[in-house]
């Protein structure tokens, strides 16, 4: 899912290759810890928790300023409307002043792995109605690992195109020449608070005690990294039976040919013989109706799980260099001499 | 529960009187003393016993350690000592008081928690518009049903425990707007926060009512004190360290860190700390500072933490693990060009 330069940097933010107005994000304090409430509380145990965002667009930047947690999808309120339920959370926080434009929306994942069917769909649903609408991926493990990990995603305009015309096969994929990178762009992010909240920012570290997990220097990871693993292995199953599909496909569309090829010269050498000895032709036959092409398997999934491998490959690497230099201190601690 | 009252004048009314000199005035219950208590004045108390001028201008005296038989009623029927606050409330607060309307000087909204056997845990909150002007005071209450019945939807654990409002003191009105509160929930938190910044701090308080006065005739409300405790779930400490970063920066902007840039700061942190201890070792070695044998206990710990091994078991422990991750990363980076060599091949 990172940008073609994130890859080559990965440590500086992605520089973005945005056409929209949209360049940085901006959140406040309060939707950081909103979100982490919301997913510490009810999400333990299902796959994700979601929510709106609101706030509005500023110059060049998207301004976060408020959030609201979406209930789950509940088995046993199947009456439960969410539009409604949208609708009157925004009518009452209207009404304290709290801006109430919808500018995207906010999913937990588990390892990373966001990039689906679903979540494409719902970004194309929003950024069709609102363009600078982002979708925020809050990653609580890694969160829990030392240091939050959120980050904001929206669709490339390319994206954009395929998905309004729903041409999926190849040869719609390949006219867009759209590679897996350029599905999603990342768009950097930066917090703000205002001086209340700083003010209370130090209010807090004077009353609460240190943090006595240091969570981030820990060097326990291989639990963390046989999941991520476990995840990868999954997905690239998925893409080679994917990739075994496609190529069937192409084998038998060769063979059609070969076939299609085959039937008219012997079409034409039959005609040939008949003209030759006089008779009329052979009435030329709809070929296609004969030969029908098998049909082209659907790219997009492809291209998703491409796209998932490629977020899972860049989870499990900066793991590796965060643990590898860890280790490197650990080994410093016991040579004290060097 | 001692409190010295010296020479401080109390509302006349007699309504509510709250942390005085910081301590915890734990109440009494009417029907066993203080009958004539309501349009009095507290005058001193002094020598353990309090002194009080009724409302037709007699002293009655009342010793203080009747006060004690009544604590334990007291422990059952307020929560407990202990109000535990999320951050997330807080910031919610300060985001409403800046988002005020016009003209308001203070807003109040629902607190929403859980409540325990010894303590109410403060986790969501949400603001209730409500006008307030001299002499009275309107809330909008069907709102205030709205949100937490849409709140309810999403966290069906949390319940109202009380409310909250910014500023300094407790007015008349905030006894009337908790009595609104004490029908949805009983026994309710009232929380002020001092946005306004008077005394140069934000103060926090959590307050819990009681009831005080005559039965039957003239009764008022008293404000008792709690204990704030903040608490926070292991990523909410972390997303509040965060926040915290953002104090340094002169535009009140920070951005997200990452990779191996999170961990260069997490070990400067603990240099820092290393070096704080370091220089609190040598003033005591140089005799500057008394030694203290806890924290000598604390610094053998912590030195017996870094594990004892030999040489060479540590390096082999050391290049396995440098092993497992060069390799992850080797296939990783394979399968990241395998994939981008079958886009290829596909468009071909």
């Amino acid at each position: 899912m990172a940008t073609m330069a994130a890859r080559k940097e990965p440590v500086a933010p992605a520089p973005c290759s945005l056409d929209s107005q949209v360049k940085r994000i901006q959140i406040d304090g309060l939707v950081v810890l909103k979100i982490i409430k919301h997913y510490q509380e009810e999400g333990q145990g299902s796959e994700v928790v979601q929510g709106v965002l609101l706030g509005l667009v500023v110059d060049d930047r998207l301004e976060i300023t408020n959030c609201f947690p979406f209930p789950q999808h509940t088995e046993d309120d199947a009456d439960f409307d969410e539009v409604q339920y949208q609708m009157e959370m925004m009518r009452s926080l209207r009404h304290v002043n709290i801006d109430h434009l919808h500018v995207g929306w906010y999913q937990s994942t588990y390892y990373g792995s966001f990039v689906s069917r679903a979540l494409l769909d719902s970004q194309f649903s929003y950024q069709h109605a609102i363009e600078e609408s982002v979708v925020l991926i809050y990653d609580p493990l890694k969160t829990a690992q030392g240091s939050l990990c959120l980050k904001a995603y929206r669709l490339t305009p390319k994206l954009m195109e395929i998905c309004k015309e729903k041409d999926f096969s190849p040869e719609g994929l390949k006219k867009a020449n759209i590679g897996y990178e350029h599905m999603f762009e990342e768009v950097p992010i930066v917090i703000k608070n205002s001086h209340l909240m700083n003010v209370l920012m130090w209010e807090l570290e004077e009353k609460s005690t240190m943090a006595d997990k240091h969570e981030l220097l820990s060097l326990s990871s291989s639990n963390h990294l046989e999941k991520s693993l476990q995840l990868l292995m999954d997905r690239v199953d998925e893409m080679s039976q994917e990739i075994v599909k496609y190529n069937s496909y192409c084998r038998n569309l060769s063979k059609q040919q070969q076939q299609k090829h085959q039937y008219l010269q012997r079409r034409q050498q039959e005609n040939a013989q008949r003209q030759s000895r006089g008779e009329p032709p052979l009435p030329e036959e709809d070929i296609s109706k004969m030969f029908k092409p098998p049909p082209p398997p659907p790219r997009m999934d492809t291209l998703l799980i491409a796209g998932q491998i490629n977020n899972y490959c860049q989870n499990v690497k900066e793991f590796t260099s965060q643990n590898l230099g860890k280790l490197f201190m650990a080994q410093a601690l016991q040579h004290p001499s060097s | 529960v001692l409190c010295s009252l010296h020479g401080l004048p109390l509302p006349s009314s007699g309504y509510s009187f709250h942390d005085i000199a910081n301590v915890q005035i734990y109440m009494y219950t009417p029907r066993l003393y203080l009958q004539t208590m309501v349009q009095e004045q507290i005058l001193s108390w002094y020598y353990g016993v309090w002194t009080l001028r009724g409302s037709s201008g007699n002293i009655q005296i009342f010793s203080i350690h009747s006060f004690y038989s009544t604590f334990l009623l007291l422990k059952m029927a307020v929560h407990g000592p202990f109000v535990k606050i999320h951050p997330v409330v807080l910031a919610s607060i300060a985001d409403s008081y800046e988002r005020r309307n016009e003209g308001a000087s203070r807003v109040i909204g629902t607190l929403l928690g859980t409540i325990d056997k010894h303590s109410v845990e403060v986790t969501n909150c949400f603001s209730v518009p409500h006008n307030e002007s001299e002499d009275e005071v309107a809330v909008d209450m069907e709102f205030a049903k709205n949100m937490y019945e849409l709140h309810k939807k999403v966290s069906p654990s949390e319940v109202i425990i009380g409310w909250y409002a910014t500023g300094y003191d407790i007015t008349e009105h905030s006894v009337l707007i908790h009595e609104y509160y004490s029908r949805e929930a009983q026994n309710p938190i009232h929380l002020t926060v001092d946005t306004a910044l008077q005394s140069n701090r934000m103060n926090i308080r959590a307050y819990a009512s009681a009831q005080m006065g005559v039965p039957g005739k003239t009764v008022g409300v008293m404000f008792t004190p709690l204990t704030v405790k903040y608490v926070y779930y292991d990523t909410e400490r972390i997303g509040v360290d965060l926040l915290q970063r953002t104090r340094a920066s002169p535009t009140r902007t920070n951005g997200l860190t990452s990779d191996l840039a999170q961990v260069a700061s997490a070990a400067g942190r603990i240099q820092e700390m290393l070096n704080t201890v370091l220089s609190y070792i040598e003033d005591v070695l140089s005799g500057k500072v008394m030694a203290d044998n806890s924290v000598g206990r604390f610094l053998m710990d912590l030195v017996n933490k870094v594990p004892k091994i030999s040489v060479e078991d540590f390096e082999s422990m050391l290049n396995s693990n440098i092993n497992d991750l060069l390799m992850v990363t080797y296939l990783a980076n394979l399968t990241q060009a395998q994939i981008a060599l079958n886009e290829k091949l596909v468009v071909l």
